[in-house]
């Protein structure tokens, strides 16, 4: 593990054999850090780029018997039953709304809740609706659906039991077309907001109190406070997790949305993840499957990236 | 927090925020209420029509099911032992990667670094893992559950980066007193990483204490099924006959088991989670720190 700030030096500059035989020299320095490196090294070759390699049945026709290898390639035939077949394109469709939803009212509800967390002066009421508002996000989707199920119930659910005191009829939200998305979005909402406020509230924490100081003594009330001092002030760090975010518009919540999802609203709710789980590993069918997810993977990646490069051209504060 | 004097539409204002918030926490908490009432009502008052948020009569008959289901018992075990494997093998292994990609003076560094942060764009999907996982002869076995996830690499960044920041004359002093690598990185690197390795830690335990995807996908014996996965065929499916009970047969109050076993499956996160919190909010924020 011995390594000297010579053996650095020298490498710089020189080419050819030299240049090499210094590299080998530091690899060979820095042989004990790849001793211990390599048990994460081997862990990415097995159950990452492994599964990469797998990706080439999305061109086959998959055999088990066969393997993949054996396996005879079939070319794009199975990405062209994407779009010619009946079900993936609704599936597209929902995955894009649902998400493009999720985007439009559950980005700024953490922004909304940590402003006015902010504003609140009292610590012991400010740390309890933290920790409330925290709560739903360390429990799993399993959970929180089987208590959403019955606060949604017809029979037994509050909001319901209020709808009937004003004379309406009750609805049997889960298992509405016109409701469920809206119930995806908002509970999504209820889960996660508690947990993303604390990038908003950090960076409110680090805002100059005196610009709060002098605008006092100019007597302008806290809402200007907040849109003229608070919200110009956290606006890159509104602006990169927007960037960013924008770019999971494709990547489904599988965790949730298979727990909530019901025969009754497949047509709106069934996503890529669920249509992947269950044409791949209920119906066995791997190469069409395998195609559905690479193609998601490829749009990922493209959106992720652009998304990454807007960021990057707007700040230094990129993830990467 | 910043007003010494307070106009009158500050003083609504406040009073807005103050309310918004307090609708808010009781709304959040109030599908919480209505689980717990439940679960401690009798059948009758479960089935009719209405709601309250404190009970009027007991009966603990749902409770006393779940006590006697040897299932849940075994899942809750299989997931506590999941976690805890999980989260040493992860924290061992993340600092074992982080630990020398943040070495400036590593030969390659951005090529072995990039081989790592690579997999976050581009991976293989659910099919190929599936396969692999099988291939692997990893069914049926809780490590089909441990070793794909082993190691995040958002994490790994984070650690490294943390690493990072730890100042290099630390180290070089040490050498100085002829402290040798294993020492230095056991009595300086390790000790002063604590905080990061604390919060990676928390960010596996809660996952794996959460997870239950990969226990559908992989684990066929319903003995060695996580407590999520008993927990949805339960409460989601509805399969009482799944949970195993003797009483099964008898009239059971369905609807009573399925809520007391969600209570029994929430109540150590929700003993916990408020004293988690802190450290995670403390993670989260070391996490967001440039890279």
């Amino acid at each position: 593990m011995t390594y000297t700030a010579a053996s650095t030096k020298k490498d710089v500059g020189t080419k050819g054999k030299i240049s090499r035989r210094y590299l080998l020299k530091r690899y060979v320095d820095h042989k004990y850090f790849f001793l211990m490196l390599s048990p994460v090294l081997l862990y990415y070759i097995i159950f990452h780029y492994a599964p990469i390699y797998g990706v080439i049945i999305a061109f086959k026709d998959y055999k088990i018997v066969k393997g993949i290898s054996g396996s005879a390639w079939v070319g794009w035939d199975n990405f062209k039953e994407l779009y010619t077949g009946l079900y993936f394109l609704p599936v597209l469709k929902n995955t894009l709304i649902i998400n493009f939803y999720k985007l439009l009212f559950g980005f700024p509800a953490p922004i909304l809740l940590a402003l006015m967390i902010n504003e609140v002066s009292r610590p012991l009421f400010k740390k309890t609706v933290q920790t409330i508002t925290y709560l739903p996000y360390f429990l799993s989707w399993i959970v929180l659906s089987g208590i959403i199920i019955e606060f949604l119930s017809p029979s037994r659910g509050p909001i319901n039991i209020i709808l009937t005191m004003l004379d309406f009829k009750p609805i049997f939200f889960m298992a509405s077309v016109d409701w469920f998305r809206s119930i995806l979005v908002s509970t999504e909402i209820w889960k996660t907001v508690g947990f993303n406020a604390i990038i908003y509230l950090a960076a409110m924490a680090g805002i100059n109190q005196e610009m709060y100081d002098a605008a006092d003594v100019d007597g302008i009330s806290r809402v200007k406070k907040i849109w003229y001092i608070t919200l110009p002030s956290i606006g890159p760090v509104i602006v990169i997790l927007l960037i960013l975010t924008s770019g999971q518009i494709i990547n489904d919540d599988f965790d949730q949305i298979y727990n909530m999802l019901n025969a009754k609203v497949s047509s709106v709710g069934d996503v890529i993840g669920t249509y992947t789980y269950t044409e791949g590993i209920q119906k066995m069918n791997y190469s069409y499957a395998a195609a559905v997810g690479l193609f998601k993977n490829v749009i990922a990646l493209i959106v992720v990236l652009i998304a990454n490069f807007i960021a990057k051209r707007w700040s230094d504060e990129t993830i990467f | 927090m910043y007003a010494h004097k307070k106009s009158k539409s500050d003083i609504l204002f406040l009073s807005v925020v103050y309310s918004v918030l307090t609708v808010l926490s009781i709304g959040t908490l109030l599908p919480f209420f209505q689980i717990l009432t439940l679960s401690m009502s009798p059948i009758d008052v479960v089935n009719s029509y209405g709601f309250h948020f404190i009970p009027t009569s007991f009966d603990f008959a749902g409770y006393r099911q779940v006590f006697h289901n040897q299932l849940i018992w075994i899942s809750y075990g299989n997931t506590i032992m999941r976690t805890g494997l999980a989260i040493l093998l992860t924290v061992t292994l993340t600092f074992l990667g982080a630990y020398p990609l943040s070495k400036k003076t590593l030969p390659h560094r951005t090529f072995w670094t990039g081989f790592i942060v690579l997999t976050m764009f581009f991976s293989g999907g659910l099919i190929p893992l599936y396969m692999l996982v099988k291939g692997l002869g990893l069914m049926n076995s809780m490590w089909s559950l441990i070793l794909p996830g082993a190691v995040s690499t958002f994490l790994l960044l984070i650690v490294r980066n943390f690493v990072h920041e730890i100042p290099v004359a630390l180290e070089e002093s040490a050498k100085m007193d002829g402290a040798n690598d294993i020492y230095i990185l056991r009595k300086i690197i390790l000790p002063l990483s604590m905080p990061v390795l604390a919060t990676v830690a928390l960010y596996t335990g809660v996952h794996h204490w959460n997870a239950w995807f990969d226990s559908m996908l992989y684990i066929q014996s319903e003995k060695k099924q996580v407590l999520q996965m008993i927990l949805r065929k339960i409460v989601l499916d509805g399969d009482i006959a799944a949970a195993g009970t003797e009483m099964a047969q008898s009239a059971v109050n369905t609807q009573s088991m399925k809520l007391a076993t969600l209570v029994v499956s929430i109540i150590p996160i929700i003993c916990v989670y408020p004293f988690l919190q802190k450290y995670f909010v403390k993670g989260t924020l070391i996490g967001s720190i440039k890279g």
